[in-house]
């Protein structure tokens, strides 16, 4: 698994699901959603995405920032305290 | 937009770095080499055996990026390619360990787009005073007390040090704004020499405020006008973002933790006035507000 | 070619050979030399290498870890205060496992200020993962720089390496040199073709962090490598001495040693004075030899222990100093040497520091001390201390 000097696979983050991190949760109303697209532009984890036209959020990784709800200009987003 | 970051980095909720990498990587696409130093953005993005980054990436040290950057660009000069070279690091080591460097690599004119994602502190380290560190901040090393109302000295001018080096690019930009962002990260790309570009980047561990108001935060240092977003191309100050709605400084410094205690201590009151001065001067050298 | 040249020249004319790609340089005396050469070089079309005037030795070093982890053949040559100011990035260089090569041309380190030679610079970062090869002289030197490149930039050993020469000594003095031939080198040095490089057509991350899980590993990789880079310098000294005709020693070497009684163990220049003083003493008689410590890391004990064994008695002479303690060289021959049967009294000798000459005299008194045997006065010290002044 060590290879000589450190080097190491792009993108292999993605096998920490940093989703368990959370406290909040992201709720969409896609009725709401114009498709701005800011959510998907701002989200950090690079984990809201569309999925057959609708914003998705990528529940294995989504740290429940809130910044998608703070932003978005139809306040669509809502934060719920999720039930674990 | 091209996701050139994977997710499960380990950036706190809400953190503004890998806005802006993604963001920056956004813009440069994927014929890019990245070079960082130590920093949050460094620990959080490459836990061995995981990276984050989906283009190449080298770190070497804290002070060194810019010329380790240097090396990378004169292989691909040698080798007649146009890959991106940046570099993406911190403040700290920006305005402070690795100016050395920085001013080598400036002075040497390499084709690197330097990008400094600027949380006012060494975050990583657990939110130490750094040379961009706001005046009156609170920092682990320069704490509110008796006899102290936060960091001492004004914030290190960067942009200007990068302008007496002749770097033919140079601008602020912000989290906020990311078309603004984007636009200037492609106009530093064209550029046939060093470029370097400051991003605002509110920290929620260090600035203390609650997590989903990161992009907020970021807005009001524009429009109360600390946070001057401009560019300068080959030494002429360019296009400026101008202020619809300026706001009281007030407004974004109530918001943060770092600020709380202008607000409390005797003394404050003086402090947070020359602060609204520093964001008027910004307003008239600019010409930010119509 | 035999020609008359500066010392640094020809260190400048060996790098040429190997064409390396990218050379940094930032000024210090002694080296400076080297680096004004190889930029004339350059300036003449002869060294077709991007070659960079850094802000800082700092800055030196650390341009070649981005030009070597984007898959170029580097070098660069420092000296004392650079090799110090550039510590942090010899261990990221050798944690990185990128083979740059790089010259010291060791000199004392201030305070106080010093430009003179001894080599506490390079000893001093003995642990920072780096193979040391000491050269006795200029040819030598030149030799091991071709020697390095095929050493590190081998796939099992993927190790940086410093090329050892006395400040002043090799670097300014003039003599004849065999300046080596481009194009045999050429074929004698394969070109650099590492496995994994900053590439975006295969995208890799280089110096992740690595936390207490896995980061004793990555240094028992260096230190395998280290081990195996034992016969290879062997496997290359002979090599280069096939093509090129010369042999100075894989990791050691020896002069008069076969019915030695006193074994003078060294590094470096001083082997020439040394060479000399033992002709003297063996023409009236005396029984004495010299072992030639040519890499230092890795260090040979082994081979050491084995061309030491039938003497009666070891001298060290080196020219650095472990405030606190004594020489390293003194200390790492006796480590090396205590678990083995050979119990023979080993002294040692600290000499030459900040420049000051080691003459034919000061070698004979410390071959005289030595033959002492059962009577021998002090285990360590300053050869020559100037008591007058102190």
């Amino acid at each position: 698994m060590i290879k000589a000097g450190e080097l190491v696979e792009p993108g292999s983050t993605r096998i920490t699901k940093t989703g368990a991190w959370r406290t909040f949760v992201p709720v969409i109303e896609h009725d709401r959603c114009i498709k701005c697209s800011l959510c998907e532009i701002y989200c950090p984890e690079s984990c809201i995405h569309q999925e057959k036209g609708l914003f998705v959020p990528d529940f294995e990784y989504c740290k429940g920032c809130g910044i998608c709800s703070h932003e978005c200009p139809r306040k669509a987003i809502t934060m719920i305290l999720e039930e674990k | 937009m091209q996701n050139l970051l994977a997710p499960g980095h380990r950036a706190c909720a809400g953190c503004s770095m890998p806005i802006v990498i993604r963001l920056v990587l956004d813009a440069a696409g994927p014929n890019t080499i990245v070079v960082s130093p130590t920093s949050c953005l460094e620990v959080t993005t490459t836990p061995f055996p995981e990276s984050a980054w989906e283009v190449p990436w080298i770190h070497s040290l804290f002070e060194n990026a810019a010329a380790v950057a240097s090396g990378v660009e004169v292989v691909m000069k040698r080798q007649c390619k146009d890959t991106n070279v940046l570099v993406i690091g911190g403040d700290g080591s920006t305005f402070d360990i690795g100016m050395g460097s920085n001013s080598g690599m400036f002075e040497r004119g390499h084709k690197i787009t330097y990008i400094c994602y600027d949380n006012e502190a060494y975050m990583n380290t657990g939110v130490q005073r750094s040379g961009s560190t706001p005046f009156c901040a609170i920092t682990t090393t320069t704490p509110a007390g008796e006899l102290s109302l936060g960091n001492p000295r004004p914030k290190k001018d960067m942009p200007a040090i990068a302008l007496a080096h002749g770097v033919p690019y140079v601008a602020t930009a912000s989290i906020a704004y990311p078309v603004d962002l984007r636009k200037k990260v492609k106009r530093a790309l064209q550029v046939k020499g060093p470029s370097y570009i400051q991003v605002n980047a509110p920290c929620i561990t260090g600035w203390t405020y609650d997590t989903g108001n990161t992009i907020e935060i970021a807005r009001l240092a524009v429009e109360t006008g600390l946070l001057p977003l401009f560019e300068y191309l080959n030494g002429e100050l360019g296009e400026v973002k101008k202020i619809r709605r300026p706001k009281a400084v007030d407004e974004y410094l109530k918001v943060q933790g770092r600020f709380r205690h202008l607000y409390k201590q005797p003394g404050g009151a003086e402090i947070i006035k020359s602060i609204q001065e520093i964001a008027n001067r910004n307003i008239e050298k600019y010409k930010l507000v119509d | 070619m035999m020609k008359v040249v500066e010392g640094s020249y020809a260190i400048a004319h060996a790098a040429l050979c190997c064409a390396p790609d990218v050379v940094s340089a930032y000024p210090i005396t002694p080296q400076t030399h080297i680096v004004e050469h190889l930029s004339q070089m350059v300036a003449d079309g002869e060294l077709k290498a991007e070659f960079l005037t850094v802000d800082s030795e700092f800055s030196a070093l650390s341009v070649l870890v981005g030009a070597s982890a984007a898959g170029a053949r580097c070098y660069s040559s420092t000296t004392s205060q650079g090799l110090a100011l550039m510590y942090e990035v010899l261990y990221n260089v050798s944690g990185m496992r990128l083979p740059i090569i790089m010259t010291v041309a060791n000199r004392a380190l201030g305070a106080p200020l010093n430009i003179w030679n001894d080599q506490q610079d390079s000893i001093g970062a003995r642990d920072a993962g780096w193979i040391q090869l000491y050269a006795e002289n200029v040819q030598e030197a030149v030799d091991t720089t071709v020697q390095a490149y095929k050493i590190a930039e081998d796939i099992d050993i993927r190790t940086p390496i410093m090329v050892c020469m006395d400040g002043y000594i090799l670097t300014h003095v003039y003599e004849p040199v065999e300046l080596l031939d481009k194009e045999k080198v050429a074929g004698f040095l394969p070109p650099y073709h590492p496995n994994y490089i900053l590439d975006p057509q295969n995208p890799k991350t280089f110096g992740a962090f690595a936390d207490p899980s896995t980061y004793t590993e990555f240094r028992y990789l260096q230190y395998e490598a280290q081990r195996k880079a034992m016969p290879k310098i062997e496997i290359v000294a002979k090599e280069f001495a096939e093509v090129f005709g010369r042999d100075f020693g894989g990791l050691l070497d020896s002069y008069r040693t076969d019915d030695a009684e006193v074994i003078i163990l060294t590094m470096g220049s001083v082997i020439g004075t040394i060479k000399d003083a033992i002709d003297q003493m063996r023409s009236e008689g005396k029984k004495v030899g010299l072992v030639k410590v040519r890499s230092y890391r890795p260090f040979p004990a082994k081979a050491l222990m084995k061309e030491l064994e039938n003497a009666v008695a070891i001298a060290v002479i080196e020219k650095d100093l472990c405030v606190g303690n004594e020489g390293a060289l003194l200390t790492d021959i006796k480590a090396a040497l205590y678990n083995s049967k050979l119990r023979m009294p080993i002294i040692g000798f600290t000499a030459g520091l900040g420049g000051r000459d080691i003459t034919i005299k000061d070698i004979r008194k410390v071959a005289e001390k030595a033959s002492a045997k059962d009577s021998i006065e002090s285990e360590f010290e300053f050869l020559n201390l100037r008591k007058e002044i102190l």
